[in-house]
């Protein structure tokens, strides 16, 4: 009786090892659902939507310029932030405003992304902190999800 | 005949349910526990890699202590290069978020470690891609901890955290040398 429940118990604690392992990949390696909050991204993402990003760019290294990204703070590695892939390594980005006389310009150091929201009067992104590493990028968002249904394909 | 096909059909079934369930843990157990990984490189001598080219060091890293981003100063750590995404590097932890510490070679000779960063450095100066020359590394690129020198079995040993002399945040009351 008593090794009968021990049976059971290490089958119930195997399976759930078992899914965990699988959900674990699947989040790790496939794609992920964010909530996104904050202005920084309209009118493409706005407050509290719901996007599905996907993992596999990130890890194959094949984010490409134009891409909106599921990036770690890199003032804090617990906040994620949201934003734009306006340069790669090597590109040539212009970091001054557009009202400014004088147009001055950076290239982007070698393993970094220069990221910008698109709502650029309200975001603190690669102006105000620079570039940030490659390998801080978590995932490309592919999908909006949006009251049930997929709202659109912005890959 | 049957009865040799039913027993291949069982075996591919038992080879494709336990790749099913080693397959995943194996991943999981890598990218959240341990991982195990052969120091290259002469940057961290003589603590890692004393010979040289010979016979590289293999090392533990402890990924699960570091799922917080806790560090201490001292900790020799391996992180995600900011120069090469693919490649990790192992150093040690010199500098923690708000430290001031005093530079070898980089731009500036004083350097107060923002929020979110830590400085890093090898053991060996001078043989060392580190924080010298790419600045405070954020925190977000922290890979894991290196616990224990696994191999070669002469060197089996748990790595202690200690600051190299010399090597530290600067205190308010100490003279600058």
């Amino acid at each position: 009786m008593f090794r009968r429940v021990l049976g059971k118990t290490l089958g119930f604690v195997g399976y759930t090892v078992q899914y965990g392992c699988i959900a674990h990949c699947a989040f790790e390696y496939i794609g992920e659902f964010v909530v996104c909050s904050g202005p920084s991204m309209e009118p493409t993402i706005v407050n509290h939507d719901i996007v599905f990003s996907e993992r596999m760019s990130r890890h194959l290294c094949k984010i490409e310029k134009g891409d909106i990204v599921i990036a770690k703070s890199p003032f804090d590695p617990n906040m994620n932030i949201c934003k734009r892939v306006i340069g790669l390594e090597g590109d040539k980005v212009c970091t001054s405003a557009p009202s400014d006389v004088f147009k001055s310009h950076t290239y982007v150091p070698k393993g970094h992304v220069w990221l910008e929201g698109d709502n650029l009067r309200n975001s603190t992104d690669s102006r105000s902190y620079g570039p940030i590493p490659y390998a801080l990028i978590r995932g490309r968002v592919c999908l909006k999800v949006k009251g049930g249904g997929v709202l659109y394909v912005c890959c | 005949m049957a009865q040799q096909a039913s027993a291949g059909r069982r075996y591919l079934r038992a080879f494709v349910s336990g790749f099913f369930v080693a397959v995943p843990v194996t991943v999981t157990v890598l990218d959240r526990f341990a991982y195990v990984a052969r120091v290259e490189g002469a940057s961290m001598q003589p603590f890692l890699n004393p010979e040289g080219g010979s016979e590289c060091d293999v090392v533990l890293l402890n990924r699960w202590s570091v799922r917080n981003y806790q560090v201490q100063r001292g900790d020799i750590v391996s992180v995600m290069s900011p120069r090469n995404p693919q490649q990790k590097i192992i150093k040690r932890v010199i500098g923690l978020e708000g430290d001031f510490i005093r530079t070898l070679g980089y731009k500036n000779r004083y350097v107060r470690i923002p929020d979110g960063h830590f400085w890093i450095e090898g053991d060996h100066h001078g043989h060392s891609l580190d924080s010298n020359s790419f600045g405070p590394v954020s925190v977000g690129l922290l890979h894991g901890r290196a616990s224990h020198i696994i191999w070669p079995p002469s060197r089996w040993q748990q790595i202690k955290p200690s600051l190299p002399p010399n090597r530290g945040p600067l205190d308010t009351e100490e003279e600058e040398g």
